[in-house]
């Protein structure tokens, strides 16, 4: 494609799937009620155009001077000079990844539901809110200005209310769907007081101006880092960092398509996509870059952890994502843009693949319990094969996609931050664990489901919409990561250096950096491997019992596995106790006793009084003379007394 | 002035009032389609004016204006006229009062004197935004009392009687003070003037006052705090709400209560500018107050339409904010949320009314899974939760949004942001009540006990849609609104260098 993509058709990227979201809302439910696949065709074939002009704006960009696309704005809140918020779009390299990203793994994750969610009753809401969310997500990562982006950051997270609760009948999920959107507004809370902020004193929401002045030196010092704070604390809350982690495990209650789409690949990492957009500020606030850095490092861990002990194959890779979202912040921390958005890219392909497989897995066994599955190798070849190609991915096997983002992300750590880059490392050996711990216990051994049952007597393979997005995916999931081999990738962001293909195919196994004793890959290698064999020697092999092992270690099993206690601390104590019970209440009672128990008082005082008072008035008027005659005599008396 | 187009507006009402009131004979269809029409006209007509309203730089202030004189001896004027920040406000009371009739509809009980009493409401409201004589306000103010006495005591639920008196006592006292302002102010003024415009003209600070200004300020200030409301004035607010019928609750969280936040704009801010700016931060405090104590209160609400009431509190406190910013920003957000506020809590107030009307109960804890019994109810009420807690493409966040942004870069009032801040945590405590809500009422298992709840019929669904349609016109396009509210708050942010 020579020609650069025309301005309206880029608009039309994010309005395709929001016109779909109307027409299925407006149109198709009401009136074609009986004929629920219709639906999803609209649905995906929007997203289906939106991905073919996602790779014209790709196209274009690649040759526009600079990589940007100039695209003219439409005003939407202007109050004379005082305020002027300009709805625009920003069409740099940045765009333009997170564009392939989401429209390609929607699009995939979308045909994947029609065979997932056949023969659900809701099947046209289903695909109203997928449009939604995908038409919201591309105007997230397209919008130029920084209000309007909390716009689309609001309605991603309103999307995922309602898909995280899209069984809203089950009580689970619409705890899950509330306590979504509660912790993630807790972080919205410090997004928007930064936006507050930077408008206050800079005057503009515009994104490049903001670059501009923070480059510049205009904008500096503390209001700089506190406005990159405030913006992280939004990030920390969307992509489920520490503290605020909270909510993710508990949001796989969505159906599965809509974990691996919003709380895998795209909406959770939009908080790594607002830090990348916003860089120029943190790149000048050495505190805010350090923060998102820590935070980032501690999170992988930490979530990665819980991730080793967790039953519910969902829930491992919920705390796999929260744990890889960690990365691409640490990659941010101490790499910048480029190194943490190719972890956002390749991770999108194969943790999206993982929770496919998850769907695939409880599609056939009606469960999502590990420990009712097993040996499902033999009958889902597919999912089995799909599914251990991006185990291998995410764990960092060369030379799959995962390998080459994480090893950028070690390479650039070591060198800034070394207690993060040990803990990265630590982390590197866990991620293999849980995740062959999940491939042996899933599809390896024996089936120890229900095999009387009737509904899904046995376990089979998945019918091929379901399969054929999977197998698209198990390709990006290995070649994905061949996009940076060149440094081709980097460059494009704005940053790295260039190498020949097979140089750069082996790089990472022929340098020795300082300080080590062996090249960085090879370290990272042998740790992967290591945690995929301590894996296979407890759940394939049982050369050791995964019970004796527990109980060697049953306090951090027990930390673990209770997750720290946090969901406790947040759910019973702060909001339960502290506040529902405590502060709430007695602010209740203050309400009714003390002001509106004043204003009876008064009230009742007034009646009473007059009750009293009215006694005096008795209609007789003996008793009328005698006042007067007193009073008369009360005031001869008080005349005399004074001369 | 060829037209008296506003006293059409705000009489017609009235003449329906009075055909429904004293021609005899009229079936209770009859009487619907009467008050229907005796609303939908000056709808028409508001809608009229705002669409000819001149929003251009040059432009006067106030608009379609109306003056005779009234009571020469005291230099009271029958003087009308609109300008951006009231214009707003009168179209939302000629909407909800016809929405109020369709709302009513299924009213059965002494069907003429409710709706006689509901058309006499809207007059006297409408009378009030439009007034622009301290006397003439003032009598519109008081009258409004009347209706809402009838309207709540005999047509409410629960404690209605206790509910009545509370608010005719609460309007009363507020309204002793009101009238003790406009002396105040009428014998400062040298010749006399009643006329607001006049006054706000005037500087006030030179002339010889019997009572100090900021004293005049307080008085008035105290009697609109009492309609708004400002903490600790608002125990009337959730028995009211809770206990008046639906239409009632629409047109009381939805107009009524504005009269507070408009006439604190409307006088107090703009003919004692000083005293506003001395007193911004104790006002601006309690808009905190209002914010968070309001929404915290707001949680532990059981019964549904006391809490929607308790959190219009919370949201009046964004009002308050956006007004005592004192930037020209805050104060047309301000002016943008309560007519948001107007749209997304009337109509919470009207579904709410569905809901107790079709299950029989009001008590959040006692319903539940409701959203299979009545999914469009379900999602009328999500949107309209929506907009209470400020999501974005509802008016809601529009909304609150520029009143933060306005009072965040206010320079006028010192520690403005240290206030917004505090008042942000409103929008995270409204997702926690509003959320909370959705779920205890709509989601969950479906209850056996309300399998033969009917969802809404289609005239409930069609004035739904009405309220749905403005909450995503104004979020969306929010300059509908905006180039009209920003003529009126001009002349008023001048006065602070805005």
């Amino acid at each position: 494609m020579e020609t650069v993509i025309p301005n309206e058709l880029v608009w039309l990227i994010f309005l395709l799937p929001l016109l779909s979201f109307a027409v299925i809302s407006l149109i198709l439910r009401p009136f074609f009620s009986n004929k629920p696949r219709l639906s999803g065709y609209i649905s995906i074939s929007a997203i289906f155009g939106s991905f073919i002009l996602s790779i014209w704006a790709l196209t274009s960009i690649l040759s526009a001077p600079s990589h940007e696309l100039a695209i003219p704005d439409f005003n939407w809140l202007v109050i004379d000079s005082a305020i002027t918020i300009h709805l625009g779009l920003i069409m740099d390299s940045l765009t333009a990844v997170m564009l392939i990203v989401v429209t390609l793994v929607s699009l995939m994750i979308q045909m994947y539901s029609q065979g997932y969610m056949q023969g659900d009753p809701s099947y046209h809401r289903y695909y109203a809110y997928m449009s939604l969310f995908t038409a919201s997500m591309l105007g997230l990562v397209m919008v130029d200005n920084l209000l309007i982006m909390f716009v689309f950051w609001e309605l991603v997270g309103l999307c995922s209310y309602l898909l995280i609760g899209f069984w809203f009948h089950r009580p689970a999920a619409a705890n899950a769907a509330k306590k979504a959107f509660i912790v993630t507004r807790i972080g919205d809370f410090g997004f928007l007081a930064a936006i507050l902020l930077l408008l206050s004193k800079t005057g503009t929401l515009d994104i490049a101006q903001l670059h501009s002045l923070a480059i510049a030196g205009t904008l500096a010092g503390t209001v700089l880092t506190l406005a990159a704070i405030g913006i992280f604390l939004g990030a920390v809350g969307k992509s489920a960092q520490f503290p605020l982690h909270v909510w993710l495990p508990d949001a796989m209650e969505g159906p599965t398509p809509v974990s691996a789409l919003i709380h895998a690949a795209t909406m959770v990492a939009a908080g790594v996509f607002l830090v990348a957009r916003m860089f120029p500020l943190f790149e000048h606030s050495e505190v805010a870059l350090l923060t998102v850095a820590i935070i980032g490092g501690l999170t992988a861990i930490f979530a990665a952890t819980m991730g080793l002990v967790m039953t519910d194959i969902k829930r491992v890779l919920a705390y796999s994502t929260i744990s890889q979202l960690g990365y691409m912040m640490l990659g941010l921390g101490v790499g910048g843009i480029a190194i943490g958005i190719f972890h956002l890219f390749n991770h999108a392909f194969f943790k999206a693949l993982l929770f496919l497989g998850a769907g695939s897995v409880s599609h056939a066994t009606g469960t999502f319990d590990m420990r009712q599955m097993g040996g499902l190798r033999k009958v889902m070849p597919w999912t089995y094969a799909t599914f251990l190609i991006a185990s291998l991915s995410i764990a960092g096997i060369w030379p799959l996609a995962g390998f080459w983002s994480k090893d950028e992300i070690l390479l650039s750590s070591i060198n800034n931050q070394p207690i993060l880059f040990y803990l990265a490392m630590v982390t590197v050996f866990m991620t293999a664990f849980y995740m062959f711990r999940v491939v042996f216990l899933t599809f390896g051994g024996q089936y120890r489901g229900d095999n009387s049952g009737s509904h899904s007597a046995r376990p089979h393979e998945s019918p091929s919409v379901m399969i054929m997005p999977m197998v698209v995916l198990a390709v990006l999931a290995v070649g994905s990561g061949w996009l940076n081999v060149t440094g081709g990738f980097s460059q494009f962001l704005g940053g790295g250096e260039t190498r020949g293909f097979f140089e750069g195919l082996f790089h990472g196994f022929t340098h020795t950096l300082p300080g080590l004793p062996i090249p960085l890959a090879w370290i990272s290698l042998i740790l992967a491997g290591l945690g995929i064999l301590l894996a296979y020697a407890i759940y394939s092999a049982r050369w050791l019992s995964a019970e004796r092992i527990t109980r060697l270690f049953a306090p951090l099993h027990m930390l673990f596995s209770r997750k720290y206690w946090f969901d406790e601390l947040y759910e019973h104590i702060i909001a339960r106790i502290v506040l529902l019970k405590g502060l709430f209440a007695g602010l209740k009672f203050f309400d009714s006793r003390g002001i509106d128990g004043a204003v009876n008082g008064i009230a009742r005082t007034t009646v009473a009084t007059g009750r009293v008072i009215r006694k005096a008035q008795t209609g007789q008027l003996q008793l009328y003379g005698m006042f007067i005659i007193l009073g008369v005599v009360a005031i001869i008396l008080a005349m005399y007394l004074s001369g | 002035m060829d037209f008296n187009y506003l006293t059409i507006i705000i009489f017609l009402p009235l003449a329906g009032a009075a055909i429904i009131a004293l021609v005899p004979g009229l079936s209770s269809r009859l009487i619907r389609y009467v008050a229907a029409i005796f609303t939908l006209v000056p709808l028409a007509i508001s809608l009229g004016l705002f669409a000819a309203f001149d929003r251009s730089a040059g432009a006067e202030v106030f608009q379609f204006q109306e003056k005779v004189s009234w009571i020469p001896a005291i230099n009271a004027n029958y003087h009308l006229g609109v300008d951006g920040l009231s214009l707003p406000l009168v179209v939302l009371m000629a909407l909800l009062g016809f929405l109020a009739v369709l709302i009513s509809w299924k009213i059965n009980l002494r069907v003429r004197e409710y709706f006689a009493w509901l058309l006499l409401l809207e007059t006297s409201i409408l009378g009030v935004f439009v007034s622009l004589d301290l006397l003439l306000f003032f009598i519109f103010w008081e009258i409004e009392i009347i209706p809402m006495y009838f309207l709540i005591s005999i047509w409410g639920a629960g404690r209605k009687e206790y509910s009545a008196m509370k608010y005719v006592l609460y309007t009363l006292f507020g309204g002793a003070l009101i009238l003790a302002g406009i002396l105040g102010l009428y014998f400062t003024t040298d010749p006399h003037s009643l006329s607001m415009v006049d006054i706000a003209q005037t500087d006030l600070a030179p002339l010889v006052t019997s009572i100090p200004l900021a004293a005049i300020f307080f008085l008035l200030l105290a009697g609109f705090a009492v309609k708004l409301p400002i903490i600790p004035l608002h125990t009337w607010l959730p028995d009211a709400h809770t206990d008046a019928p639906t239409a009632v609750s629409v047109i009381l969280a939805g107009t009524l209560i504005k009269m507070g936040g408009y006439a604190i704009i409307r006088i107090c801010v703009t003919i004692f500018p000083q005293a506003t700016q001395d007193y911004a931060p104790l006002l601006l405090t309690l808009a905190a107050v209002n914010v968070v104590y309001g929404a915290a209160v707001t949680l532990k609400q059981t019964d549904i339409k006391r809490l929607i009431a308790y959190s219009s509190i919370s949201h009046m406190g964004f009002v308050l904010l956006g007004i005592f910013a004192l930037s020209k920003v805050s104060l047309v957000g301000a002016g943008l949320q309560m007519f948001s506020h107007g749209i997304i809590t009337g109509l919470l107030f009207a579904v709410a009314g569905i809901v107790m009307h079709n299950t029989k109960e009001r008590n959040i804890a006692k319903l539940g899974g409701l959203a299979r019994q009545m999914p469009a109810i379900a999602v009328i009420f999500t949107i309209a939760g929506l907009g209470a807690m400020g999501v974005p493409s509802t008016s809601g966040f529009t909304a609150e949004v520029t009143i933060f942004l306005g009072a965040f870069s206010s320079n006028v009032v010192s520690g403005v942001p240290i206030f917004t801040i505090i008042c942000l945590l409103g929008i995270l405590l409204a997702a926690a009540y509003i959320l909370w809500l959705l779920q205890r009422v709509f989601f969950g298992p479906a209850l056996a006990k309300f399998n033969h709840v009917i969802d809404a019929d289609r005239l409930e669904k069609i004035y739904c849609a009405i309220f749905i349609a403005l909450i995503f016109l104004v979020g969306l396009y929010p300059m509908i609104l905006t180039d009209v509210i920003k003529t009126g708050i001009a002349p008023i942010a001048a006065l602070f260098g805005g």
